[in-house]
């Protein structure tokens, strides 16, 4: 019995000594971060340095291009408690859906408040926390084709008007002229997050606001939220592929890049890729805000992605000193100058070697400032499924089978059915 | 009498030990989640945090409600889901019947190689559904698709078709798909049923000059109806719960959502454990209903034949 008793107690002191000894010689922390363009190669570099001044170990875990597969990556890992990652990339909409398994970052949100723009930090407070410091940030731009607006003796479109006439008169002349491949505008109409990004920019600059206002009025069914995306119905097909009800990030850009489309809507980290030694299209290419509507408002929607610890990480002081270094302004001026990453710095805007690298990152400052964020503070928890019925309404106008009207009318119905099942008319926005 | 009956007891007494794991196992991986799902769908919890939730009775499946009408039974989406899956299951479920009927008449014949094709017949059956399903993804694509490129050769199309891009083309395009895969399995079980049926009865029929069709519709089918019963019942129940086909070829877009695929959107893409829990429910129920009246309406049958 006694011997028993002694084998248990060496037992309870192996498994309390096991963890602590492991402590000592350095934390193995796990990071999830996109891979979309040079994203995955940046990241690991940085968290490889990290590793190398600081002891610990790294592992970078791969996740899904789409956001969409990521966010329920994501969800199933978290629910279930698992500490397999402990810092986690997050989109800028996503911070009230999984704000219950993300740690108190409350520490770094006060130096985060002062250097980085308060629209961003605002976002990742919920329920009186800082679940997630701001990575980068991400505005919709305009890409044009400089030789070809030169070549035809245009200027930048400043309106949408200007853009759909460029588009076709290029697209026609390039095409006559035995480029028979050749497109006026591409951008993403694939069935996702993407479209909902670009219907709100279409929307927002005919003064249509953004679907959901931040107190929660329904404000989709409106006559200028109507006519934007029936005038980004007439597009497809005529200067815009049909296949770009198919098109993501990348497919667009693949088409830009190869050199078929004159104009893109894109997120700046396409920059980085057409400016490439290897791209076809390099040293053609520029970048403007995007087009204005009527009443000459433009808009691009605000993206980005932030740097978050899971509550149920091992490490999390360890993990949490890797979203410091990688969030620092040292990492985020090299992402920016190798891979045109805009900085969540607001000072990163007035540094030369940035504006070298990214001569529109001080032209469109102010876009980048007044970004059109999605309403996913006013949706909290039940963004995604707001945002699958923006671009599900936003489908069926592109795709010619309901009038802008019509798909507005039933996206309102189906927003007060979100509403219903969330109970909003008994609690605050941003509870 | 008395000696008789204990017995009996004692084999009742064994007979319940023997079925008793069987029965453990069943409810620890049937009962139980069934019996969760079914409770979870008379809740409002989220996986957003699993630990609160209230009890809202029916409000998920059907609720009136500021004169507006909630839940399931009346959402636009989980309908259209209903009707994919209904259409979905009635034609693929129909094509595979004849198909694999016409097959194992084929394979079962004595042709030479036989042995052979019954192998490479089963080649679509043995691929993992999501490899099949990525496969076709890859052929059926509008730009670099192998079979776009080939109707384009042979000058049946004039440009690419967007085979699984927004349109009606793409549920056919995944009844085509899971046709290919699982005509294999309908024509096994009916291979099966005609390697069972008496020789005598063919031998018969040709002496007395009976043409072909005839001794198929009037001889063969009605022996090899049982078989057939089987595998429609099998291939229906798959059918109605069909997912990863779907979910793989065309994700959750809503020109193919089954029940099944909306299920999972609510559950996981929009952590509405509640709302997805009844959905799920939902399906539980119609695929239960539908069985009911398919062994009901064949049960006559059946005895009149035994009769």
């Amino acid at each position: 019995m006694a011997r028993l008793r002694v084998l248990f107690i060496a037992m309870v002191a192996l498994f309390a000594l096991g963890p602590a000894q492991a402590q000592r010689g350095g934390a193995h922390v796990s990071i999830a971060c996109g891979a979309l363009g040079i994203e995955l190669e940046l990241c690991r570099e940085a968290a490889q340095q990290w590793a190398r001044e600081t002891g610990n170990t790294v592992e970078i875990v791969n996740t899904p291009n789409s956001s969409g597969d990521r966010f329920q990556l994501y969800v199933q890992l978290l629910s279930s408690q698992s500490s397999d990652i402990d810092v986690l990339q997050i989109d800028v909409v996503w911070a009230g859906m999984l704000q219950t398994h993300l740690a108190d970052l409350s520490e770094m949100g006060e130096i985060a408040q002062r250097t980085m723009f308060p629209a961003l930090v605002a976002n990742n407070r919920v329920g009186g926390r800082f679940v997630a410091v701001p990575w980068f940030t991400d505005a919709g731009v305009l890409y044009y084709r400089k030789d070809l607006l030169t070549k035809y003796g245009y200027a930048p479109p400043e309106t949408w008007d200007d853009l759909t006439r460029i588009a076709a008169a290029i697209q026609k002349a390039e095409r006559e002229a035995g480029n028979r491949r050749m497109w006026g505008y591409v951008f993403q109409a694939k069935a996702s997050e993407s479209l909902t990004c670009n219907a709100l920019e279409w929307v927002s600059s005919h003064g249509g606001g953004s679907f959901l206002a931040p107190d929660r009025t329904y404000t989709a069914d409106n006559p200028r939220a109507a006519a934007a995306l029936d005038r980004a119905a007439k597009w497809v097909g005529t200067i815009s592929p049909r296949g770009v009800l198919n098109y993501d990030e990348e497919t667009s850009r693949g088409v830009f890049q190869t050199g078929n489309a004159v104009f893109m809507r894109n997120w700046p980290y396409a920059w980085a890729l057409a400016q490439a030694d290897s791209s076809p299209i390099r040293g053609k290419v520029g970048v403007v805000a995007l087009p204005a509507g009527p009443g000459g408002e433009s808009a691009a929607t605000l993206g980005g992605w932030q740097l978050a610890v899971s509550r149920y990480s091992e490490h999390p002081e360890a993990a949490k000193d890797l979203v410091r270094y990688l969030t620092s302004a040292k990492e985020q001026k090299r992402r920016a100058i190798l891979g045109a990453y805009n900085p969540t710095i607001i000072s990163l805007y007035q540094d030369a070697e940035v504006l070298e690298a990214n001569p529109f990152f001080g032209t469109l400052y102010p876009a980048f400032e007044n970004a059109v964020a999605r309403p996913a503070r006013p949706a909290g928890a039940r963004y995604n499924q707001v945002s699958d019925a923006i671009w599900r309404a936003s489908y069926d106008v592109l795709q010619g089978d309901e009038t802008g009207r019509r798909a507005l009318e039933n996206l309102e119905e189906e927003i007060a059915r979100i509403a219903f099942r969330a109970r909003w008319a008994e609690k605050e926005v941003g509870e | 009498m008395t000696a008789r009956s204990a017995i009996d007891k004692a084999r009742a007494r064994s007979a319940w030990i023997f079925v008793a794991p069987m029965l453990i196992v069943l409810a620890l991986v049937a009962a139980w989640p069934l019996a969760r799902t079914i409770w979870f769908s008379m809740t409002n919890a989220t996986l957003v945090d699993l630990t609160t939730y209230d009890f809202i009775w029916f409000d998920n499946f059907i609720v009136h409600a500021d004169g507006r009408w909630y839940g399931i039974f009346t959402d636009p989406q989980w309908l259209r889901a209903l009707w994919n899956t209904l259409v979905f299951a009635a034609v693929s479920v129909s094509l595979e019947l004849v198909l694999g009927v016409i097959v194992a008449l084929i394979v079962n014949a004595a042709l030479p190689g036989r042995g052979l094709m019954r192998a490479a017949m089963l080649v679509p059956w043995a691929i993992p559904t999501v490899v099949s399903a990525k496969i076709w993804q890859w052929m059926l694509n509008d730009q670099f698709g192998v079979v776009n490129a080939m109707l384009e050769g042979a000058g049946f199309i004039d440009g690419p078709v967007a085979w699984l891009g927004g349109s009606s083309l793409a549920m056919v395009s995944i009844i085509m798909v899971d046709v290919w895969k699982t005509t294999p399995f309908v024509a096994l079980l009916v291979l099966a049923a005609l390697q069972t049926l008496p020789k005598e009865i063919y031998e018969a029929a040709k002496v007395d000059g009976i043409h072909p069709v005839k001794v198929f519709f009037k001889v063969t089918l009605p022996l090899i109806k049982p078989a057939l019963v089987v595998a429609v019942i099998f291939r229906l129940l798959d059918a109605m719960r069909m997912f990863d086909l779907v979910y793989v070829m065309t994700g959750s877009s809503e020109e193919t959502m089954t029940l099944s695929v909306f299920a999972r959107q609510a559950l996981v893409s929009f952590q509405d454990v509640g709302y997805g829990s009844a959905a799920s429910t939902g399906l539980f129920l119609i695929i239960a209903l539908i069985t009911v009246i398919y062994i009901m309406t064949l049960k006559p049958l059946g005895r009149e034949k035994a009769a």
